[in-house]
């Protein structure tokens, strides 16, 4: 299996590195076990294993077709793995619904920007927040009870605002999502997936489509949430960018895991220059 | 509602009401100004004609009725359509499940009462029936739901309209009309229906909020008796002093079906304007991202769905419920797309605009055609129509322009119903093309129960202050 490299972060690799002959969860949070998926007669992911530290950034990289959109799929429910196990904080997640996974802390953005055009941006920040008492029913249409749906919403208002200042949207707060610009669409998806309270975030191409300024706004916050605490999964064509940005890169090609490591090792790695210039000779 | 309810999710701005260039000061003030107005046109319609005041009378009632049974239906699909994007084209299926379900559940038991030919009820009270029916139409909506919800829109939609029909075709059925069992003869009728002879629904609600006053004063049903019999249908003899009973009853009724109107808005209201209503919403607009925010997107959907067709099913015991019988070719999808066509006119999302769609739908194009053709009949003192459009072409041949003209205009307005789902179709299309929001789908209605302007802070941010008052100007 994989090492994990040495982040600088978490040094004191050894005694608390293994628990009972264990990963350590705590350390470990995302954990992905010869995962494999089928479509027809092609084999999307073949045996991909690696493992993701807490509060590292992480980049997923590979040239097209190289099955890193359906380990995301596979990952977050959205495709049910045909075989191998993924798991998140020790807990087996193979297979689990999308919003069960999400609910575990485990959220993602979409490659292209998703948002729900004809509801305003604040809606769809409002929409993100775990355990909201109104979402049922009857608490919503109930006198009383709906007081404190409501004293929970402006709890919930005041931390959307909040984030949408991060994100330096918030003059668009009550415009129409699907009036905002490609690029302010990512960062609302960002800020809407960050409401969710997760642990730990998969973006899919999140750079893509993005002006250079905006770009590095991006990676700005990115890096920003990382201090944080939150953990980073990133996919991405850019290599320059994942390069620049991420302590480890994972590189798959056709299916499997090519190789992983610090940047320096992985543009040193003769496979990735193969995998990527496409040279078999 | 408390005022704080009214605003719901919109800034303040936002709140005032503007409907055709005309502005409101908000939703209530705009629907009692549409209602206003349908009503003014009716009456004076109806008074310059010099229309008999009782059939005047009739035609408010009526107009009433149909407001208060399209509005609520517009309602329903708004939550199914509007909110959630579900595609239900099988509206009548569970109307007719709901009026069928009271009907059976509240009708004397066998043997008891009517004809020997007739099928035989439980004979329990009326707002078991009714609440029997609400239930049976939510079952039949989630059993629907199960499997069609997991498909894409459309394929709920073809679900839907082939379960509208099923419905129809199982109550026509000669295996299920009647049934012999140990005495007793049960069933749905078949093609002769059900006879709804539980009594009439208007008195038994009179009656049941009689109760209180009846402890009270020891009598049984004094607010049935003494007040609405002995007070207002006795004032009402002054002015139609021949049996004015059955135009009191009509306009009573409709007035019970604007106040459970008037609920069924409050409580929609409150569903759609809650985190449910805004989970509903993101699900309408994207049901991926919804459920990678951890929503269950199924849940959510299936409880719409339901809610949505049990009211469907309220709807129609209230529409049906009260015409003495019902048969099975009552429920023809034509009905269905009435209600799409209120929602459409009004515009599906918004909770006020389908109460408007319903009204305007019921007040100028399904009764209002009907209005039209008794006023003109009445001035022109009743003539007779030409019974074919052969008929009404006949004078051309014999060269009498004049005659042709009568002749097809009173054939045209005799034919006034069929021409009326051409009427619905144009508007349809010149709705489509000029308005497609409707009168009030374009508007911003935030789903969530306060609304959702920046909570005040404590101190500074000057900066973000001027940023917040730029993006509110559109």
């Amino acid at each position: 299996m994989s090492e994990a490299s040495s982040s600088d972060e978490y040094g004191s690799a050894g005694s608390s590195d293994l628990v009972n002959g264990e990963v350590d969860t705590t350390r470990v949070p995302l954990k992905v076990e010869n995962l494999e998926k089928r479509f027809g007669g092609i084999t999307a992911v073949d045996g991909a294993s690696f493992e993701i530290e807490k509060g590292s950034m992480t980049g997923l990289i590979g040239p097209n077709g190289a099955g890193k959109s359906t380990t995301f799929n596979c990952i977050t429910g959205t495709h049910a793995p045909d075989g191998g196990r993924v798991e998140f904080n020790g807990e087996d997640i193979t297979g689990l619904a999308p919003h069960k996974v999400a609910n575990r802390g485990l959220v993602r953005t979409f490659q292209i920007a998703r948002e729900l055009g004809e509801m305003t941006v604040l809606e769809n920040m409002m929409v993100a927040p775990k355990g909201q008492r109104g979402e049922a029913l009857w608490r919503s249409v109930l006198p009383y009870v709906r007081d404190d749906v409501k004293a929970q919403e402006r709890e919930m208002l005041e931390r959307a605002w909040e984030m949408l200042e991060f994100f330096d949207i918030d003059h668009l707060a009550n415009e129409y999502a699907g009036n905002l610009s490609g690029g302010q669409r990512k960062l609302l998806e960002m800020a809407r997936a960050l409401l969710t309270d997760p642990q730990m975030l998969l973006l899919d191409e999140p750079f893509a489509g993005v002006n250079p300024s905006l770009e590095e706004r991006l990676l700005e916050h990115i890096h920003e949430l990382r201090n944080q605490g939150y953990t980073f999964l990133i996919v991405e064509h850019d290599m320059d960018l994942i390069m620049q940005n991420c302590e480890k890169v994972i590189v798959m090609h056709q299916g499997r895991i090519l190789t992983e490591g610090t940047p320096e090792d992985v543009r040193n790695n003769e496979d990735v220059i193969e995998a990527y210039l496409g040279g078999e000779v | 509602m408390s005022d704080e309810e009214k605003g719901y999710g919109q800034s303040e701005e936002e709140q005032r009401a503007v409907v055709m260039g005309i502005d409101f000061r908000n939703d209530g003030y705009m629907l009692l100004t549409l209602l206003v107005a349908v009503y003014a046109a009716y009456l004076i319609g109806g008074l310059v004609i010099g229309l008999p005041f009782r059939g005047l009378m009739n035609q408010i009632g009526q107009l009433t009725f149909w407001i208060g049974v399209f509005a609520m239906a517009a309602l329903a699909l708004n939550l199914h359509w509007g909110y959630t994007g579900l595609f239900n084209i099988g509206i009548v299926g569970f109307m007719a499940v709901g009026v069928y379900v009271t009907g059976i559940i509240s009708k004397p038991v066998f043997g008891s009462g009517t004809s020997a030919a007739e099928i035989g009820g439980l004979g329990l009270p009326l707002w078991v029936g009714i609440l029997g029916g609400m239930v049976a139409a939510g079952a039949i909506g989630f059993i629907a739901a199960l499997p069609a919800l997991r498909l894409r829109a459309d394929y709920l939609a073809i679900v839907t309209i082939a379960l509208s029909e099923i419905i129809r075709f199982s109550l026509l059925s000669d295996s299920l009309s009647k049934h012999t069992i140990g005495g007793y003869t049960i069933g749905l009728g078949g093609g002769d229906g059900v006879i709804l002879d539980y009594g009439d629904p208007l008195e038994q609600f009179i009656r049941a909020l009689s109760f209180p006053f009846d402890l009270v004063l020891g009598e049984s049903g004094w607010l049935w008796n003494e007040v609405y019999l002995g007070i207002l249908v006795d004032f009402v003899s002054n002015y139609i002093p021949n049996n004015p009973k059955p135009v009191v009853d009509n306009f009573a009724y409709a007035a019970v079906l604007l106040v459970i109107l008037g609920i069924m808005y409050a409580l929609i209201l409150r569903t759609g304007n809650s985190p449910f209503g805004r989970v509903l919403k993101a699900i309408r607009e994207d049901e991926d991202v919804t459920n990678a925010l951890g929503k269950d997107t199924n849940v959510f959907k299936i409880k719409a769905f339901v809610v949505g067709c049990a009211l469907m099913g309220l709807i129609g015991i209230f529409w049906f419920g009260t015409q003495g019988s019902v048969t099975p070719n009552t429920f023809r999808p034509r009905i269905t797309f009435y209600v799409w066509i209120a929602l459409i006119i009004g515009g599906s999302g918004s909770n006020t605009g389908s109460v408007m769609g319903g009204a305007v739908f019921a007040a100028f194009l399904f009764q209002g055609p009907r209005y039209f053709k008794n006023i003109v009949e009445t001035v022109l003192g009743n003539p007779e129509a030409p019974s074919s459009f052969g008929q009404a072409m006949e004078p051309l041949l014999n060269g009498g322009i004049v005659e042709w003209i009568t002749a097809s205009f009173l054939f045209t307005l005799d034919s006034i119903r069929q021409l009326q789902l051409f009427l619905m179709g144009i508007v349809l299309i010149v709705l489509m093309h000029r308005r497609p929001d409707g009168m009030l789908g374009h508007r911003k209605e935030a789903a969530s129960s306060i609304p959702l302007t920046r909570p005040l802070k404590r101190s500074g941010g000057g900066d973000d202050a001027v940023a917040t008052d730029g993006g509110e100007d559109q």
